[in-house]
C-alpha cells in the first residue's frame, strides 16, 4: 500500500494532465485550476521544510563553532530581518504592505543586488583568465573552436575596419545560424524525446526512484 | 626562460589587474562607439513601435540581481519606449529576485517618463505613468510552467490579486482583459531556464507572439526558436540592449556597458592570442 498508492495516485494524475493539456474543455479547465492550487499547497509545505532544513543546519554550525560558522549567523540574519521587514515589522502577515517597506526595499536594493552582481561580475575576471590558459590550440577541433569564439567575439567591433566587419558579420552569422543551429535542434529534440520517456516511464510506475528506498 | 615559457607561466594575477584597468578606464571616460543594429533586435524594436496607443504589451521579468547589468538596460529600453508610446504594461517575475527588480526598474522608469524628451526626431511629453491604469504588476509565483498555462487561461488564477496586494479586477487596466488574447506581444527578459517555458506552455500552446531577453551566454542557445519562428526577435546580453538604445535613440545604461565589454572582450582576446602564440611556439621548440 505504501508503494502502491503513490503509484497509482501518480498515474491517474499524469494521465489526466495529458489529456487536460489537449482538451480545452471548461471542466477540464475547472479541474486544472484546482489542482493548480493543490501544487501550491505542496510548494508550500516545500518552502517550510527548506526554511527549517536552513535553521537547523547553520544553527548546527553556530552552536559547533564549525569552519566558517560566522556566514551562517549572517544567513539566519538575514532570514530573520527580511522576514521581519516583510512583515512590515510583524505589524502586517496577511496583506502585501511589507513589500513596499522601506528597510525591506533597502536591505534588497543595497545589499542584495550589489552582493549578487558583484559575485556575477567576477566570473568576467576568470573567464579572461580560463580562458588564456585553456583555449589553446591543441588540436583541430580546438582550433576551431578557438577560431569560431573569436570570430564571434569579434564580428561587431568596430576597429576591424568595414571590409572584415562585414565577412566578420556574415561568418558569425552562419555559424549561429547553420552548425549551431543544427547541434542544438540535434540536442533540443533528443533532451525533448528524453523527457517524454521518463515522464512515461514515471507515469506509467516503471521508473519508481523518487519513492525512495523504503 | 625565454619570452615564451614566461607568456605560458603568466601569474593570473596579472590578467586580472589589466582587466579591471581597462574596465575602470573604460567605465570612467566616454567615449562613443560604434553599435552595429542586427535583424533579430531590430524586428523587436519595430513590433513595439508599430503598436497603436493603449495596445498591451505583457513584460516578464525573469532575472535576478546576478544578471542585472545586463538585463535592466533591455528592460529599460523597452519598457522606456512602450511607455512613450502610451501602450500599457502588464509586468510578472518568474524568477525568484525578480520582483525586486521588476519593482526597482518600475520606479526608475517612472520617473524618467516624467521626464520631457524627443527620440528620434519626435518630441514625447512627460506624464506619469500610473499603476493600474498604465501598467500593472502581477509579482511573482513559484513553478513557472504552472503559472504561464494558468495565465493562458486567466491572468487571475495564478494571481487573483497583484504585487501590491489590489485585486486585479480593481485596475482599469485590467478591465476585459482575461489572458494572453488580449496582449500583442509576450516579451521575456530572462537569465534563468524559464525562457524554455514560455517557449514550451506559453508560445507552444497558447501561439502569442514571442520576444526574448537573454545573457549573451544564454543568446546562441534560442537562435533555433527564432529561425522556425516561434521567437520574433532576440535581444542577445548587454549588445542586444546596446542596439535597442540604438534604435529607440535613448542611449543608457547598455550603451555606457559596451565601452566596456568591448574592451574587455578585446583584453581577452589579446591574452588568447599571446597565450596560444607562446604555446605553438613552445610546442615547435620541444619537436626540434
Amino acid at each position: 500500500m505504501k508503494r502502491q498508492l503513490p503509484l497509482a495516485l501518480v498515474f491517474i494524475f499524469g494521465v489526466f494532465m495529458i489529456f487536460q493539456y489537449f482538451v480545452p474543455h471548461e471542466i477540464s479547465e475547472t479541474i486544472f485550476e484546482f489542482l493548480l492550487d493543490w501544487v501550491y499547497i505542496i510548494g508550500i509545505f516545500a518552502l517550510a521544510l527548506g526554511i527549517w532544513s536552513l535553521i537547523r543546519v547553520s544553527w548546527d554550525k553556530i552552536q559547533k563553532r564549525k569552519d566558517n560558522w560566522q556566514y551562517a549567523a549572517v544567513t539566519l540574519f538575514g532570514l530573520v530581518a527580511m522576514t521581519f521587514f516583510g512583515f512590515d515589522y510583524g505589524r502586517n502577515f496577511f496583506s502585501a504592505e511589507g513589500l513596499q517597506n522601506f528597510m525591506f526595499i533597502h536591505f534588497f536594493d543595497y545589499i542584495m543586488i550589489p552582493i549578487q552582481a558583484t559575485m556575477f561580475s567576477l566570473l568576467a575576471f576568470f573567464i579572461a583568465s580560463a580562458a588564456y590558459r585553456a583555449f589553446r590550440a591543441r588540436s583541430l577541433l580546438a582550433t576551431l573552436l578557438l577560431v569560431a569564439a573569436l570570430i564571434v567575439m569579434l564580428r561587431f567591433n568596430p576597429y576591424i575596419g568595414p571590409f572584415f566587419a562585414e565577412y566578420m558579420e556574415k561568418t558569425a552569422s552562419w555559424l549561429l545560424n547553420v552548425p549551431n543551429l543544427a547541434a542544438k535542434r540535434g540536442i533540443i529534440i533528443g533532451v525533448g524525446l528524453g523527457i517524454v520517456a521518463t515522464a512515461l516511464k514515471v507515469i506509467l510506475g516503471i521508473e519508481r526512484n523518487y519513492l525512495g528506498k523504503d | 626562460m625565454n619570452i615564451f615559457d614566461r607568456i605560458m607561466s603568466l601569474d593570473r594575477r596579472w590578467v586580472f589587474l589589466l582587466l579591471a584597468i581597462v574596465c575602470v578606464v573604460t567605465y570612467v571616460i566616454p567615449f562613443p562607439i560604434k553599435i552595429i543594429v542586427t535583424g533579430e533586435v531590430e524586428s523587436v524594436y519595430n513590433f513595439v513601435d508599430t503598436l497603436k496607443e493603449g495596445d498591451i504589451i505583457f513584460v516578464a521579468i525573469d532575472y535576478d540581481p546576478n544578471s542585472l547589468a545586463e538585463m535592466h538596460p533591455m528592460t529599460y529600453s523597452i519598457v522606456e519606449h512602450a511607455f512613450r508610446k502610451k501602450l500599457k504594461v502588464i509586468f510578472t517575475s518568474l524568477s525568484q529576485n525578480g520582483p525586486g527588480m521588476a519593482d526597482q526598474a518600475i520606479r526608475d522608469i517612472g520617473d524618467s517618463i516624467k521626464v520631457d524628451k524627443t527620440y528620434n526626431g519626435v518630441f514625447y511629453e512627460g506624464r506619469e505613468v500610473v499603476n493600474g491604469i498604465d501598467y500593472i504588476f502581477l509579482g511573482y509565483k513559484p513553478y513557472p510552467a504552472l503559472v504561464i498555462v494558468g495565465m493562458g487561461q486567466n491572468f487571475r488564477l495564478p494571481f487573483p490579486t497583484d504585487y501590491y496586494g489590489t485585486p486585479l479586477d480593481d485596475h482599469p487596466i485590467m478591465e476585459g482583459v482575461q489572458n494572453y488574447d488580449q496582449v500583442k506581444c509576450v516579451i521575456d527578459i530572462s537569465g534563468t531556464s524559464g525562457v524554455d517555458m514560455w517557449i514550451t506552455y506559453g508560445q507552444g500552446r497558447y501561439n502569442f507572439p514571442l520576444a526574448l531577453g537573454l545573457t549573451g551566454v544564454m543568446a546562441a542557445d534560442y537562435y533555433p526558436y527564432l529561425n522556425s519562428g516561434q521567437v520574433f526577435g532576440i535581444l542577445g546580453g548587454l549588445l542586444g540592449a546596446a542596439q535597442y538604445e540604438k534604435m529607440a535613440d535613448n542611449p543608457g545604461r547598455a550603451m555606457d556597458g559596451m565601452r566596456v565589454q568591448l574592451y574587455a572582450h578585446m583584453v581577452i582576446i589579446a591574452f588568447i592570442v599571446l597565450g596560444n602564440v607562446g604555446f605553438l611556439v613552445s610546442r615547435r621548440k620541444k619537436r626540434l
